[in-house]
Formats: structure tokens, C-alpha cells, sequence
């Protein structure tokens, strides 16, 4: 297969779209957790429970049209080979738990991959906006129309004190979880985020790195998102996260400047000898990869590198990642080997860019 | 205040880590943060996850302050739907049905109240279909709040009409209630 073509069939919207602050903010996400109201929860349901569950969103939710513009398609886990599924983690569209503990486990996937609705995962149903850039609100009110949808096809756990009822209390009331992924180098760099970090957990708000292990947030990338999903309204909950990101925003984009202004040289020279290890590697492991994608995207950001797509950085720490590396290669791959493909699909992927009009 | 690491630099980090339900208070310089791996503040498997904390959180409360007879009353209390006893749902953390919030009600209030800074009352979104007249209802509590404050400031006209929006809303919601069944 062509990169091109898989690059086609690989890259959902929120990856490769630029959206508000896109410099700063990678994509926003929603998540509302709901359950039916008859059926005992996924962690004790029946097989018969299960089943029935996903017959119920195969023909209530995915037999026919959300709007004129969007219809889903449902997937069950049992029918996906372990590559497949690994690839929808990478994406973000299903959560490792479903995949990999969920026998009963499906997912509604939107044409453009925006709205991803997974079922029988810890609670029932699990509907997702992925948006790219900042656009919290525009993926709150997307999630709120699916929600109004679905529970036209059903009857929702509901109490009037405690709100929609989930599997896990840190969940119950509005069952939200919203959040943005942010490239925050200028903050790294300077050593700000040590300091800025307790304070947003502060503030009620957890940060965390979401690519890597152990004790580094990858490509400088930060998942914030609320904690607190009962006793606030939706659109509270979003205006608080909003004000917190805002500020952080404005706080990289001065580090962004304070580094330019103080150490311009040297970050171009950061920048560049990243660009020319990302073009010219042949071996390249993920933590490497994950650093030199963004530096390369901060010299982007700051002009110093121009007709390379600011998408670049979103799309290759997801396609970088070992599901989509074997997919791409048509099989199992060892890490060593892994190492090898990633540096070629990279290297191949900035080809392209350089090639563009 | 000093690091509490090296005592040299000033503590620049400080928050409270909660292992097993210890609460411990850690002030910490940026260097000795990194060092130490703090950081994995941000890694989602270290042990500063919800979900860990949470746990934490429901075996304190179990075991700090009941005396053993609540203890032995709580673990015979078993969910007439699924059949969970609370000392399961202390070890998994997660509830077997949504008749486990009725079921757990009384212990119920201190763990939400401490996951969720000290509320326990949902004030987001009510559900079409089974929200029924929750809706009516809250819309009707906060139009007698108006209703009170515009009697306070004297502004009589529009607290004549703030009534008149409260009687129908309550007459719609009595309507509701005698036709009974309908959603
Ligand atoms: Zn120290
Ligand atoms: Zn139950």
C-alpha cells in the first residue's frame, strides 16, 4: 500500500484538520458516560445482558442515520483482529479497556471518525467528540445531540439527586469528562510546567502526559481534563476547563516568545538538527521520534520552518505508534524492527510534505 | 519552606499524596521532583490515578470512623437488583447496577462528597424520558427564587407574573402526574 493511500484510510479529521489555538491545543474531547436503566452494569452484566445490549445499539443506533450528514457504523471487538483494535486505541476512537477486557464490547464509529459511541465498556454507552484545536463547546453541544438521539432508542439510568448513574462514582451526575490535548515545549523548556502543574491539579483539574511510560510526558504533549462530574452544570464544568486552558495557553505562548527573544539560535539550531534527524534517520525509537516531532512542530509554530503541515506532529505521534507501524507493514513486527519502519514512515511522510503543490 | 529531599533549595512543589488511603503532605524542590519521579504526576499508572485514589478514599472511610458493628451492618447490605454487597464495591470501586446508588445511599454521600469537592446533588443535564418532571420541577424552584427577590426589591408587577408562570407550571406538572404512566 501507497503512504499516501494509508495515510487516506489512516488519519481521522481531528488529526489532520487545524482548529482554534491549533498552535497550542491539538484536539478537545468529550466523553458522557450513560447506562439503560434495565440492564445490571458491564462489570457483573449477563452474557444474555450483553448481547442484547449490543443488538439494541446494532439496530436502534446503527441501522439508521444520526443526521443527513452522518451515520455510524458499529463494530463489534470479537469480530477485530488484535492489530485492528490496537489501531482504534491508537486513534483514541476506543479505550484500551475496551478493547482488550471487553468480550462484549462494540463501537458506533462516525464516517469521519469525529464521534465514536463505545458500548459495554465500563458503563453501557460511552458517546466521544473528538474535535480538533480548541472547541470544547462545539464538541459538548455535538455530544449533546447523539446523548438526546440515544436515549430516544432507550431509557437511561437517571436520578433526580444523583444525575445519570455510572459504574464508577467518579463519574456519576453529568457522566463528563471533558478535555484538550496541548503541546506545551515552551513551558517545558523554560521548567515552568513542574510549577504549573500542581496548580491546575489545584484547581480540580488533572494533567497528564498521555503518550509514553514512566515519568515523561512524550512530544511535550499534556492531556488536562476536569475531575468533578457531579454538583456543576456541562457547560460549567466546560467554562472552568476553558479559563484554565486560555491561561495556560497565554503562558506558553509567552515562554514561546521569552525563548525566541533569549536563546533564538539555539532553538533554531534545536529545531532544525530535529528536522534533519526525522528526514535522514534510519533507526528511530518512539521517545525520539515523540522529541524531535516537537521541536520540529515548535519550529514550525515559530516560523522557522515553513511548508511543512502543523498537523504533522498530531498525525505522526499517532501513526508512529506500534498498532499502526504493523498495520501499515502488513503484519507483526518486533520492536527492533518497528524502529526501522517508523524512521522509513516518517522520513517517507516528510517526502510527501516536501513534494505538496 | 525548604525541600524536604535535599534541605538546600526552597520546596517549589507541594501537594498531598494518597497512598492506601495515608494522606501524606510532600514539599519537594524542582530537582529533587525530577529526580525523585514525581513527575509521573503525569503518567496515568503511577499512583496518583482516580481510580487508586478513589480506592484510598473508600477504604479510609470504611475503616476510620465506624465502629465494627456499622462495619458488619454495611458488608449484610446486598443490592436487591445485582446482588453487591458494599464491601465488593469498596474493593473494585464500581457499582454492579444503577440500583446500587439507592442500595449504598447512606454510605454513598461522604465518598461523593470527597470525589467531588463537597457536592452530592446533580445540576447538569436532565434526560428527556427519564427525567419526567424533573425539569418542571427545578425550572419551578427557580422562579420562586426570583419570585422572592423581586417581592424583596418591591418590584411587584413582575412578581405577579412570575407567579402566574409558577401556578401553570404547576398545574402542568399535576396534569402530569393524574395522567399518570406517560413519558
Ligand atoms: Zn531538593
Ligand atoms: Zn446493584
Amino acid at each position: 500500500m501507497s503512504l499516501e493511500r494509508f495515510l487516506k484510510n489512516a488519519v481521522s479529521s481531528w488529526m489532520s484538520e487545524e482548529g482554534p489555538d491549533s498552535d497550542i491545543v491539538l484536539s478537545s474531547r468529550i466523553r458522557l458516560a450513560r447506562n439503560l436503566k434495565e440492564y445490571k452494569f458491564p462489570i457483573i452484566f449477563s452474557r444474555d445482558e450483553a448481547v442484547e445490549i449490543i443488538n439494541w445499539a446494532r439496530n436502534g443506533l446503527g441501522s439508521e442515520s444520526f443526521s443527513d450528514t452522518c451515520s455510524f457504523e458499529l463494530l463489534t471487538m470479537n469480530d477485530l483482529k488484535p492489530i485492528e483494535k490496537r489501531v482504534l486505541v491508537e486513534k483514541h476512537l476506543v479505550s484500551p479497556n475496551l478493547a482488550e477486557n471487553a468480550p462484549y464490547g462494540a463501537v458506533l464509529l462516525s464516517d469521519n471518525e469525529e464521534i465514536s459511541v463505545m458500548i459495554n465498556e465500563e458503563d453501557h454507552i460511552r458517546i466521544q467528540c473528538l474535535y480538533p484545536g480548541l472547541q470544547l463547546k462545539e464538541a459538548l453541544i455535538m455530544a449533546g445531540k447523539i446523548d438526546d438521539w440515544i436515549e430516544e432508542k432507550g431509557v437511561y439510568a437517571f436520578d433526580e439527586e444523583r444525575g445519570y448513574l455510572t459504574s464508577c462514582p467518579t463519574n456519576v451526575g453529568t457522566g463528563l469528562r471533558a478535555s484538550v490535548m496541548m503541546h506545551l515545549p515552551g513551558l517545558v523548556l523554560t521548567r515552568q510546567i513542574n510549577r504549573i502543574i500542581p496548580a491546575i491539579n489545584q484547581l480540580g483539574l488533572v494533567v497528564r502526559g498521555i503518550y509514553g511510560e514512566g515519568s515523561e510526558a512524550l512530544g511535550n504533549i499534556f492531556q488536562i481534563s476536569n475531575q468533578i462530574t457531579l454538583g456543576k452544570s456541562e457547560e460549567d464544568i466546560v467554562e472552568d476547563l476553558l479559563s484554565v486552558v486560555e491561561q495556560i495557553i497565554d503562558r506558553e505562548r509567552s515562554a514561546r516568545e521569552a525563548l525566541v527573544k533569549t536563546s533564538d539560535i539555539q532553538l533554531e539550531d534545536r529545531v532544525f538538527r530535529s528536522y534533519g534527524i526525522l528526514s535522514n534517520a534510519r533507526v528511530i525509537e518512539t521517545k525520539e521520534a515523540a522529541k524531535c516531532l516537537s521541536d520540529l512542530r515548535l519550529g514550525i509554530d515559530l516560523g522557522y520552518i515553513k511548508n511543512i503541515s502543523k498537523t504533522i506532529l498530531n498525525e505522526l505521534m499517532i501513526l508512529t505508534q506500534p498498532g499502526f507501524l504493523q498495520q501499515y507493514a502488513g503484519g507483526p513486527l518486533n520492536p527492533d524492527e518497528r524502529d526501522i519502519r517508523r524512521a522509513a514512515l516518517i522520513r517517507e511522510r516528510l517526502i510527501l510534505e516536501e513534494n505538496r503543490e | 519552606m525548604i525541600c524536604e529531599q535535599c534541605n538546600e533549595r526552597p520546596a517549589t512543589l507541594h501537594f498531598t499524596k494518597v497512598v492506601n488511603g495515608e494522606k501524606s503532605e510532600v514539599h519537594l524542590c524542582d530537582t529533587c521532583a525530577q529526580e525523585k519521579g514525581q513527575m509521573s504526576l503525569f503518567n496515568g499508572n503511577a499512583g496518583f490515578s482516580i481510580n487508586d485514589l478513589l480506592g484510598g478514599l473508600l477504604n479510609g472511610g470504611t475503616f476510620h470512623h465506624s465502629s465494627h458493628n456499622a462495619v458488619t451492618h454495611r458488608e449484610e447490605l446486598r443490592c436487591p437488583k445485582c446482588h453487591m454487597i458494599y464491601q465488593q464495591f469498596v474493593e473494585i470501586g464500581r457499582f454492579g447496577c444503577s440500583e446500587c446508588y439507592k442500595t449504598f445511599k447512606n454510605h454513598l454521600v461522604p465518598v461523593l462528597k470527597r470525589l467531588h469537592s463537597g457536592n452530592i446533588v446533580h445540576t447538569g443535564k436532565i434526560p428527556k424520558k427519564a427525567g419526567g418532571n424533573i425539569s418542571l420541577k427545578k425550572r419551578i424552584e427557580e422562579l420562586k427564587q426570583d419570585l422572592k427577590q423581586s417581592i424583596e426589591q418591591e418590584e411587584f408587577e413582575r412578581a405577579a407574573n412570575i407567579r402566574d408562570e409558577v401556578r401553570a407550571l404547576e398545574k402542568e406538572v399535576n396534569n402530569g402526574q393524574e395522567g399518570g404512566g406517560q413519558s
